[in-house]
């Protein structure tokens, strides 16, 4: 648990962090190293400069920008939690993130930079859909949710961007997460999670997003449940309905946690039950 | 034999402060000038030809002191397992590799991370061989895991009773008359009781300093072993005992893993020897999996039979063990502590049969309950499913087998094991006529009616414990193959200073257990001297008499009762003094409040600085009485301690998720006398958190090649505070007769007692879908694959 020897820079502001980053041949950004670290430590990834971007100032809050929520990159799992301004979906999957030690300190931004398989955030962002803002030496760049995730543990972030920001459309509706963690309940990692957007209008559900964790090599945005449930009533029958899609187009992964008959399952589930939450919200 | 309340006292744990503040000393604080760290180059590959190592681009590092392969110790031989059966692991890895993460070469340089870097570099080609990983296959031998030896199979223990053949053929033909009457019930599970990887909170950690000028090894290690450490090393490097010098200062938890002499011990005394600077070996939590022992990882079939009213016939436990690759301590030996407990608490004839099976996989040991909970799992599942089957209230069916409290003393189990002391009927009775267990019901009940999967565990089981007896050294138990020729006893020494503080020194050392508190509480008990002014020295080889270690539940009842009879001899002594002081009889002096007074004159008083003051200057004694006021006293227990008790779960599950929720637990537990109460209840807690862990989050997963894929945290699932309710504990108590203190052992009983209680439960609650067992751990996607299959009629 020897982590290879490597450079360290703790950049005062943002423009200095992107020039720190686009110095080294490979560098990586930390904001509070819940992940970093034990991947350095693990040597399953060894940076030559980590870019600690932790002392930076103004990237601790979560602000009203009138038309979206902004996420600053140093914004804590636990201040996520514990923000009205934040949508359900993302306030409980930042809830179930980790345990208080990692929710004191890791951060939003940084989860869903690192794109976890397995990991919460990630899917509540995608079904919400957030704009990603990226921070280089050369500017800032605007990434769709729906662009953003690309494979495990892979982002459209180009090497010398930093994630700064997350956006959240306050779009009104409801929204919900659900999971199933792998020590049962809502702890640890997703074996499988969902995370819903609904909209109601004149009794109907005019619009839908619902993502799914857990079960695939990424974040995965559901089309055929919103398909199936846009223009419904929101019954219990629509949802169950539109829950059996859940994983229509979505590549299973078998794991530890669960075959592929059991997470296909799963995400039937908890499609369903975050579904039904995020309508009572909406 | 109280002269004040604190024996029997909830006394808050002495050591505490220190752990908590974090000053308390860990074999990786301990920084010596010019210490060097090593590090292991490890097989990828679960087996494999070493074809050549080529460390070169190591050694080449600034820094990188030496690299040694087996052809630099092979002289030294290896560290013989303590029952040496099976295949004795090289100091490093000999020609091919049979686990992964076995240790190839040892990297020792001038910091940690380089040392890292340097074993990262050094090359080793392998030519992969064929790995053999199932257990059940390892067990037909159609590929041998070591050529060298003739079966996979190392052991076979078989008992029924135990060392007795003609006894034994009689009680199998019980058994299959049984099984052929046509008005009895035969009730069958096979199940897994699978691997875990016990994980303590620090991993091992050994630092090994030569002094060429004396001649001599101080070494600190992380060990529940030191004194059988020091021999191991005096024997390894053709030393005596005399010359070296084992520290275990604080040690972050034990739980057997630490009931070993490892590989690393010895090298790096052999390292500091060689290069002449002390070099320390931290295993890192990575590592830990594959270089530090497991436990559990049984497969057995547990068949009963009884009749239709509850009375049970006969039992079989026919099964395979898994061992892994090589033999270490005591390997071959945990099944053995299994047979032990085979029949449990109960008086049917028992036939037991367990294969010990070699593996390509990392070695299996001595883990918290080692042998015991296995076999209390595989009974009290089968019993259960048993009293289901002829619709009998699960206490009932218990209490109507059980050997009865009038069989003591005297009382041999079926599988030929004399028990101390033993009321069975009694922890069951007082578990289930509690309001806890009634409520427990009740919820369960309601939970039902609200179309809700609700179940309700009950278990009740017997330990065996507080080794001992001395005797056992005849079947392969001592500490003899590492060059400390000793049996099974407890030491203690007592010492009163001249300034009448107390020095208590003992055989054993804490992992966690509370040494500290409950040794005080036991001299300060006899001698009436606050327990502030009492200090226990353990862990120091030098330091403390002859110990054979902290394990097996031993501690208290072996090492404590030495302690206690030591203390009466420092009393006894102290009360000649008091006498001769006083000019009264010695019969009449007794002790309290800080000094002894005369029966029947309280106001004829001594104190103990006088007693001790006059016992340092031998002129003013009576005559016949030798100068200083210390005692030391060897017990040699006759038998070990059976501890005994019942334990309930409540628990809910999803049946669209499989998601098991433990919504309480209720425990019974009897360990004869307790010390301290509060300590007993934090080893009940600990027991029950890993027994519970078993059941529903821990398992070491092998692929077909061998490569463990829970080797970290993030995929051994380990249970924390947050994942377990509010723990019920009740007891009741039956003292042991073999002892002075009247106290069984209470480390391993919560693992002994949990595991099959939750499984009862979940079985409970899966009743009505027709699932009649789900192996553990209770992950949710087991429990759900059972309710399908159950669906589908499978």
């Amino acid at each position: 648990m020897f982590p290879r020897s490597f450079e360290y820079v703790a950049p005062a502001d943002l423009a200095e962090a992107a020039e720190a980053l686009a110095s080294a041949e490979f560098a990586k950004v930390m904001s509070g190293g819940m992940s970093l670290i034990p991947m350095m430590k693990l040597r399953l990834l060894s940076p030559d400069l980590v870019v600690d971007i932790g002392k930076i100032p103004g990237l601790d809050q979560i602000e009203d920008r009138g038309d979206a929520i902004a996420i600053g990159a140093l914004v804590r799992h636990a201040q996520t939690a514990a923000s009205d301004a934040v949508p359900a979906a993302l306030r409980t999957a930042a809830a179930w993130t980790g345990d208080t030690q990692v929710r004191n300190r890791g951060t939003t931004v940084g989860s869903v930079a690192h794109a976890d398989i397995a990991a919460d955030q990630p899917a509540a962002v995608l079904a919400l859909g957030a704009t990603m803002v990226a921070r280089s030496a050369s500017g800032t760049r605007e990434i769709p949710a729906d662009e953003f995730f690309v494979d495990a543990l892979t982002t459209a972030l180009e090497p010398g961007e930093i994630l700064a920001e997350i956006r959240i459309p306050k779009a009104g509706g409801g929204s919900a997460y659900e999971k199933l963690g792998r020590r049962g309940g809502h702890t640890d990692y997703a074996v499988a999670g969902a995370a819903a957007w609904v909209q109601r209008s004149n009794g109907s559900i005019s619009d839908c997003r619902v993502a799914l964790t857990g079960v695939g090599t990424k974040p995965t945005l559901a089309e055929g449940v919103a398909e199936a449930l846009i223009g419904t009533d929101g019954s219990a029958s629509a949802v169950e309905a539109a829950a059996a899609r859940a994983t229509e187009g979505v590549t299973l992964l078998e794991d530890l946690y669960g075959s592929e008959e059991y997470k296909a399952h799963l995400a039937k589930v908890m499609t369903a039950r975050a579904l039904t939450q995020a309508i009572a919200n909406a | 034999m109280s002269t004040t309340s604190v024996l029997g006292g909830v006394v808050k744990r002495r050591e505490d402060p220190a752990l908590i503040q974090g000053t308390g000393l860990y074999v990786d604080d301990v920084k010596l000038p010019g210490m060097l760290y090593a590090a292991f180059v490890r097989s990828p590959f679960a087996h494999a030809r070493i074809t050549s190592i080529d460390a070169s681009a190591a050694l080449a590092m600034e820094g990188v002191e030496a690299v040694y392969t087996i052809d630099d110790v092979r002289h030294l031989g290896p560290v013989l397992a303590q029952v040496p059966i099976g295949k004795v692991r090289p100091l490093l890895a000999d020609g091919v590799v049979n686990h992964v993460g076995e240790a190839v070469a040892m990297v020792v340089a001038k910091d940690r991370y380089l040392a890292r870097d340097a074993a990262d570099a050094v090359e080793v080609d392998y030519e992969p061989l064929p790995a053999v990983v199932d257990l059940k296959e390892a067990a037909t031998d159609q590929r041998k895991v070591h050529d060298d030896l003739e079966s996979n199979i190392l052991m076979t223990w078989e008992a029924g009773p135990f060392g007795d053949p003609d006894a034994m053929a009689e009680t199998r033909r019980k058994i299959d008359e049984a099984k052929a009457r046509d008005d009895t019930v035969v009730v069958s599970i096979e199940a897994v009781n699978q691997r875990l990887i016990g994980t303590a909170i620090e991993p091992r950690a050994v630092l090994a300093d030569w002094n060429p000028g004396y001649g001599r090894f101080t070494v600190y290690s992380s060990t529940q072993i030191p004194h059988a450490l020091a021999g191991a090393i005096a024997k390894t490097f053709g030393v005596t005992y005399n010359d070296v010098h084992v520290v275990a200062p604080e040690v972050g938890g034990g739980f057997g893993l630490k009931l070993n002499i490892y590989n690393d011990e010895i090298l790096v005394a052999f390292a500091s020897q060689k290069l002449g600077h002390p070099v320390k070996y931290t295993e890192s939590r990575r590592e830990s999996p594959n270089s530090t022992i497991q436990g559990r990882g049984w497969i057995a079939t547990a068949t009963l039979v009884g009749t239709r009213d509850g009375e049970i016939l006969g039992y079989e436990l026919h099964g395979l063990c898994d061992m892994g690759a090589y033999s270490q301590n005591f390997t071959v030996a945990i099944p053995f502590l299994g047979v032990f407990v085979a029949s449990g608490q109960y008086k049917f004839p028992t036939h037991v049969k367990l294969d010990c099976v070699a593996t390509h996989t990392m070695t299996t040991d001595a883990y918290r309950g080692a042998g015991r909970p296995e076999a209390i799992y595989y009974l009290e599942r089968v019993i259960d499913a048993y009293a289901r089957k002829i619709g009998m209230d699960p206490a009932e069916v218990r209490r109507k087998n059980y050997i009865p409290a009038d069989a003591f003393p005297g009382a041999i189990s079926p599988v030929g094991f004399a028990m101390d002391t033993g009321d069975y009927a009694k922890a069951l009775d007082a578990l289930v006529e509690s309001d806890g267990y009634r409520e427990m019901l009740a919820e369960r009940d309601r939970m039902r009616a609200e179309g809700k999967l609700a179940g309700v565990g009950l278990s009740t089981y017997v330990e065996v414990c507080g080794f001992g007896p001395s005797g056992l050294v005849d079947l392969g138990f001592s500490w003899s193959e590492y060059g400390a020729p000793s049996a099974f006893s407890g030491s203690g020494l007592v010492r009163v200073n001249p300034d009448s503080t107390v020095t208590v020194i003992i055989g054993t050392g804490p992992s966690g257990q509370g040494h500290q508190t409950t040794w005080s509480q036991i001299v300060a008990d006899q001698l009436g001297i606050p327990l502030e002014r009492i200090r226990v020295i353990h862990g120091d080889s030098e330091e403390s008499p002859f110990g054979v270690g902290t394990f097996g539940s031993r501690s208290a009842a072996v090492d404590g009762s030495a302690t206690f009879e030591a203390a009466q001899k420092v009393r006894a002594k102290a009360a000649k003094i008091a006498a001769h002081l006083l000019e009264a009889s010695e019969e009449d002096i007794q002790f309290a409040d800080g000094g002894a007074f005369v029966a029947g004159s309280p106001d004829q008083t001594v104190s103990w600085e006088e007693i001790a003051t006059v016992a340092y200057q031998p002129h003013r004694l009576p005559e016949g009485v030798e100068g200083g006021l210390e005692a030391h006293a060897i017990f040699s227990p006759a038998n070990a301690t059976w501890p005994f008790g019942a334990h309930a779960a409540l628990v809910e599950v999803d049946g669209d998720t499989g998601d098991v929720r433990l919504l309480r637990y209720i425990t019974v537990d009897d360990c004869g006398n307790v010390i301290n109460p509060m300590i007993v209840d934090g080893q009940i807690h600990g027991g029950l958190a890993q027994g519970i862990g078993q059941a529903m989050f821990e398992e070491a997963v092998y692929d077909a090649d061998g490569n463990l894929l829970t080797g970290s945290l993030l995929d051994y699932v380990l249970p924390t505070a947050a994942d377990l309710p509010s723990f019920e504990l009740h007891r009741t108590v039956t003292p042991s007769d073999i002892n002075p203190l009247g106290v069984k052992g209470i480390g391993e009983a919560g693992t002994i007692g949990s595991a099959q209680t939750v499984v009862n439960a979940v079985v409970d609650a899966l009743e009505p879908l027709g699932v009649e067992h789900v192996d553990m751990p209770l992950r949710p996607k087991r429990v759900w694959q059972a309710i399908q299959d159950a669906k589908g009629g499978n």
